[in-house]
């Protein structure tokens, strides 16, 4: 991890740590039964599926492992992922098919 | 439903739990071998894995350190993604908030995605439970859980010094977070979120210091919300 010193990294730690607690926290702790409004909830329910994709996009179509030039092997193992992930409802389904695709590919192209 | 004492509740929450290990020991061991990868130290990886507990907040906070993303991104974007838990805080509070503060502190530090929704479904199946055997049953959950992610986070971390690059688990992070995202895709809505978030995605990514991730989300949580509301009204 170049250009991160420890107590960087550790200052990360800290605040992630506190942060995630706060939230856990919340309204389990301080604010009672008090919820959050409906439209706040319904935003909430699709941070995962919404974060996590954006974060991903560039990873998968230009790999930094390759340069940054788009990798079959890596495409094709996303598309497994997605796939097995969906029809299986399993997220270590969408792994192994993610990974054994990554690898196949490598593999036969040499 | 005769739940009727806080220890057979409890047992009750451990037996649930078990099947969950399935998942919990092969993120814990990614995390564990992605960290040490990217260069944390042994207890750098063990302080992400006790202090947060979210695994996909840690693998974004490590992808976009690699990113060398700036500080107070790495921990808007992380944090962003847990924002989920506020909403099982929320679920939870109508069962469990009547419990003593200290429980309520603990069952906080707990409350991971496993533990929210086995005891959720729990407490919503079986109404006239007591409010100590709901304390009992969550962290019944938490039992196997907890120590069982730490651990193999730990032999993650211990293994990962000794995989050879060639097992391109440079790749591993993406796969991880499709197979977080992808058995969630349950309703138009959670297709059309995240489908609109990749094309913001792939549009945004001149806005500097990775600030594209959070704006491409709201984009996505933006419509997902809307089509749910639609649906629903």
């Amino acid at each position: 991890m170049t250009g991160w010193s420890d107590p960087a990294i550790w200052r990360i730690v800290a605040a992630l740590g506190i942060g995630t607690y706060a939230i856990r926290f919340s309204f389990l702790g301080l604010l009672g039964n008090r919820t959050f409004p409906d439209w706040v909830l319904r935003h909430l329910r699709y941070t995962a599926v919404t974060i996590l994709p954006a974060l991903i996009t560039p990873m998968v179509l230009w790999p930094e492992a390759t340069g940054g030039q788009t990798d079959p092997a890596r495409l094709g193992a996303a598309a497994a992922a997605i796939a097995g992930g969906y029809l299986s409802r399993n997220a270590i389904v969408a792994i192994l098919c993610g990974m054994a695709t990554l690898y196949l590919v490598q593999f036969l192209a040499g | 439903m005769a739940i009727s004492t806080p220890k057979s509740a409890y047992l009750k929450g451990v037996t649930g739990a078990l099947p969950f290990l399935l998942v919990v020991i092969p993120f814990g061991m990614l995390f564990g071998v992605v960290g040490t990868e990217a260069g944390l130290n042994l207890a750098q990886v063990m302080g992400f894995t006790t202090l947060v507990i979210a695994g996909a907040a840690q693998f974004t906070a490590i992808q976009l350190m690699l990113d060398e993303a700036p500080t107070i991104v790495v921990i808007v974007s992380a944090l962003a993604v847990n924002l989920r838990m506020a909403m099982y805080a929320a679920a939870l509070a109508p069962y469990l908030g009547p419990a003593p503060l200290w429980q309520r502190a603990m069952i906080a530090y707990l409350n991971v995605d496993q533990t929210y929704a086995l005891s959720h479904q729990k407490f919503e199946d079986s109404p006239a439970m007591a409010v100590p055997a709901r304390v009992a049953f969550f962290f019944g959950c938490a039992t196997p859980i907890l120590p069982i992610w730490i651990l193999a986070t730990f032999a993650g971390a211990v293994l990962g010094a000794a995989i050879p690059p060639e097992y391109a688990l440079d790749f591993a992070v993406p796969i991880t977070f499709i197979a977080l995202v992808a058995p969630g895709l349950r309703t138009l809505a959670h297709v059309a979120a995240a489908l609109t978030s990749i094309l913001l995605a792939l549009t945004l990514g001149w806005i500097p210091h990775n600030l594209w991730i959070l704006v491409a989300a709201l984009g996505g949580m933006m419509v997902g919300a809307e089509i749910e509301r639609r649906a629903t009204s």
